[in-house]
């Protein structure tokens, strides 16, 4: 039992903490929509939850067996399988910013909603907790 | 905490952008300001926006900072008016080289980003209240 309700909590957490890494690389995004040169990045959700929950291989991180190794992951992606990727821009700016504002707030708007998404099924699953340790019914 | 890096994120962008209000503001107000021709009055002035991450163990997250204020090169506007107190021999005052134009559209691009930085901030309080709130209900 306990450990059913665990692996709830876990996929639940993981689920969270890429939903607001998500929200923290979109939030960048429209930061940064007047910076020049800065290209807009967002990550597959999916694939990292997956890669995240062990479904697959995830990432081809190479081994570091000294502090001094590089990995093999390129800057800004740590090693927990969430693979940032730059966009592929509609209407690139003349400043080289490729930050298209609605595509970033619909994507922002729609990650926020998945967040609370999760965190109601979260309450859930601690209601659902709170109900088997009750003993008045 | 993932989503607070968000706070700091919007908050950057919020500062860059009222940097920049700012520089379009004195660029405005200073745009009769006549001067000699042989005088070094008053240059349009740009702010230079640049992404830089909010935390070194979390370099996806990334703010804007305003590296530097650049000094418009194009050179003074020279309007003849011999009977203004700065005119040279020939007749001549210069105006700062602003282009009002361009100084207000400057002005809405920054009042629009400021808008969807506030809202990226109301929206992280939002999630961030909802997650507090699970172990609540």
């Amino acid at each position: 039992m306990l450990s059913k309700l665990d692996q709830e909590l876990q996929f639940a957490q993981t689920a969270l903490s890429l939903r607001a890494r998500r929200q923290e690389v979109l939030a960048s995004n429209l930061a940064n929509a007047d910076t020049p040169n800065y290209k807009a990045r967002d990550f597959d959700f999916a694939s990292a939850l997956k890669s995240a929950m062990g479904e697959t291989g995830g990432s081809l991180a190479l081994a570091t067996t000294e502090p001094g190794h590089i990995g093999g992951l390129a800057a800004g992606n740590a090693a927990d399988g969430v693979n940032l990727m730059y966009r592929s821009s509609v209407q690139p700016s003349l400043d080289g910013n490729t930050v298209d504002p609605d595509i970033e707030r619909a994507n922002f708007a729609d990650n926020a909603m998945h967040y609370q998404f999760l965190l109601e099924s979260l309450t859930g699953v601690f209601n659902k907790m709170k109900l088997a340790v009750s003993s008045d019914k | 905490m993932s989503i607070s890096n968000v706070f700091y994120i919007a908050a950057s962008a919020l500062t860059a952008q009222s940097m920049r209000l700012n520089a379009v503001a004195s660029n405005l107000a200073n745009a009769d300001s006549a001067h000699a021709s042989t005088a070094a009055g008053y240059k349009a002035k740009q702010v230079v926006f640049q992404a830089v991450p909010i935390d070194e163990s979390t370099p996806w997250a990334q703010g804007v900072e305003m590296t530097k204020v650049v000094e418009d090169t194009r050179p003074d506007r020279l309007v003849y008016d011999p009977h203004s107190p700065v005119a040279d021999a020939k007749g001549y005052v210069a105006y700062p080289n602003v282009d009002v134009v361009e100084e207000m559209t400057n002005m809405i691009s920054a009042s629009r980003s400021y808008q969807t930085n506030v809202e990226v901030m109301s929206t992280a309080k939002d999630l961030m209240q909802r997650t507090l709130a699970v172990l609540q209900s």
